[in-house]
């Protein structure tokens, strides 16, 4: 239970940082809040020979309102977060999916980009950055990119980032009118969820276009419901049949079997997360 | 393995220590400061025994690396009784409504408490017995620290 030996780097400048992963790639192993990284090193899952510490880079911090958009810089750390009057005012969503991230211990040291790096298929962080379909940035000795959260997954712990880049800051951008919401069902609070699901709907005169839903500890990675968006293009609030978008929604799932849970005791628990995220966001007439 | 230099302040004193990278700062506490009252539990991050403040915020000491803390202060269960000995609010209140019993996991859920009552915002009733989920306790049941914590937050206004 203890790490593996391990070189270790805390560089003060981004450029700095980046130059050690030009150097290294797969052997450099970025150390955001490490609540996650910490226990794969003790359990030597993962065994990095340089450990990237990522807290003494100034230009990774900070919080920003850019009209109704939300930058983050990737080492925003998850009580900032929640403790933050500007992410209250244009996404309070996103305090509510991080009051679910872990405990109030491990938020005040866990970071989002830390966690949306990462990419643990039942954490909150990923699924809400793709349900927004935010933009990653990343960033490299060679250039920078942006990366739509939506392409960036590809399975469990796999994203689109390579060795050499580091996810720099993340944009969400709420379309206009949307109701945002996060619901999940744990075995005990601050568990990794059993079901949970991410809720962006944007409606305009009663009507939802553009909806996006992304489970979270559903399968894989985050999941976007698209048959049941689909469905829910164009619908009125008022003619909704919630059960059959949850079996639509369902649908597009492919849960796990573990020591956790049973794939069929997900399933359940993921219609029952579906149907109180959605009443809770349309309204009880929705409820049929 | 790199070693590295590390100056921070421990309760209150300097400290100044060479240390392997790979060296939790729990185990800096325990083997290299000899402060033991920070209990080593799951050394996950899931159990929370030995949870301190670093610059008076609760955290994991197993999740964090000694190294990191060049240039912080930590403080730990050592550090929290008055100078004569009497107990700070946060003891008494463990004290008096039986808080714990075997003690184990008592180092953290102390730490926790005191960064939520005397942090910069001080926390409501709700938001401390949330936080509580990041304390695994196996005795109590949790009531004696309900009654704890209702004693701890009277003056507030939840």
């Amino acid at each position: 239970m203890k790490p593996p030996p391990f070189d270790y780097v805390a560089p003060e400048t981004l450029e700095e940082a980046l130059s050690v992963l030009a150097e290294h790639g797969d052997e450099a192993q970025p150390l955001a809040g490490g609540q996650s990284l910490v226990p794969m090193l003790s359990l030597r899952i993962a065994r990095p020979s340089v450990i990237l510490d990522l807290n003494r880079v100034a230009a990774l911090k900070g919080i920003a309102a850019e009209g109704s958009a939300l930058r983050l810089g990737a080492m925003t750390r998850q009580a900032e977060v929640l403790a933050n009057a500007t992410v209250r005012q244009t996404l309070p969503g996103l305090q509510e999916a991080v009051n679910f991230v872990g405990h109030f211990q491990t938020r005040n040291r866990g970071t989002i980009g830390g966690s949306i790096s990462l990419g643990e298929p039942a954490a909150e962080n990923p699924a809400f950055a793709v349900a927004l379909d935010a933009d990653l940035e990343l960033q490299s000795s060679a250039g920078s990119r942006t990366v739509r959260a939506s392409d960036f997954y590809s399975g469990p712990y796999t994203t689109a980032r390579t060795d050499t880049e580091l996810l720099t800051a993340i944009t969400y951008r709420p379309p206009a009118n949307a109701r945002i919401g996060t619901l999940e069902i744990s075995q005990r609070r601050g568990d990794f969820a059993l079901a949970g699901l991410v809720a962006c709907l944007p409606v305009s005169g009663g009507t939802i276009s553009d909806a996006r839903l992304c489970w979270f500890g559903m399968g894989s990675q985050p999941l976007r419901a698209r048959s049941a968006e689909a469905a829910l293009e164009g619908a009125s609030i008022a003619s909704l049949d919630l059960a059959a978008l949850a079996d639509l929604a369902l649908h597009d799932t492919d849960p796990n079997d573990d020591t956790h849970a049973t794939a069929a005791y997900r399933h359940e628990a993921g219609r029952t997360v579906f149907t109180r995220l959605m009443t809770r966001l349309l309204g009880e007439g929705a409820a049929q | 393995m790199s070693d590295h230099d590390i100056n921070l302040t421990v309760n209150g004193r300097k400290v100044a220590r060479r240390v392997p990278a790979r060296r939790t700062l729990l185990d800096f506490l325990r083997a290299d400061l000899g402060l033991t009252g920070t209990h080593a539990g799951c050394e996950h991050g899931v159990c929370g025994a030995c949870t301190v403040m670093i610059d008076g915020v609760a955290m994991r000491s197993c999740l964090t690396f000694a190294v990191q803390m060049d240039g912080h202060a930590v403080t730990t269960v050592e550090g929290v009784a008055h100078e004569d000995g009497s107990f700070h609010p946060v003891q008494q209140a463990l004290h008096d409504n039986h808080g714990l019993q075997c003690g184990f996991c008592t180092p953290g859920i102390v730490m926790s408490l005191l960064s939520m009552t005397e942090g910069e915002q001080k926390a409501s009733r709700a938001e401390i017995l949330d936080a509580m989920s990041g304390h695994i306790c196996r005795c109590t049941g949790y009531q004696g620290l309900h009654k704890a914590i209702a004693q701890l937050t009277e003056a507030n206004h939840d």
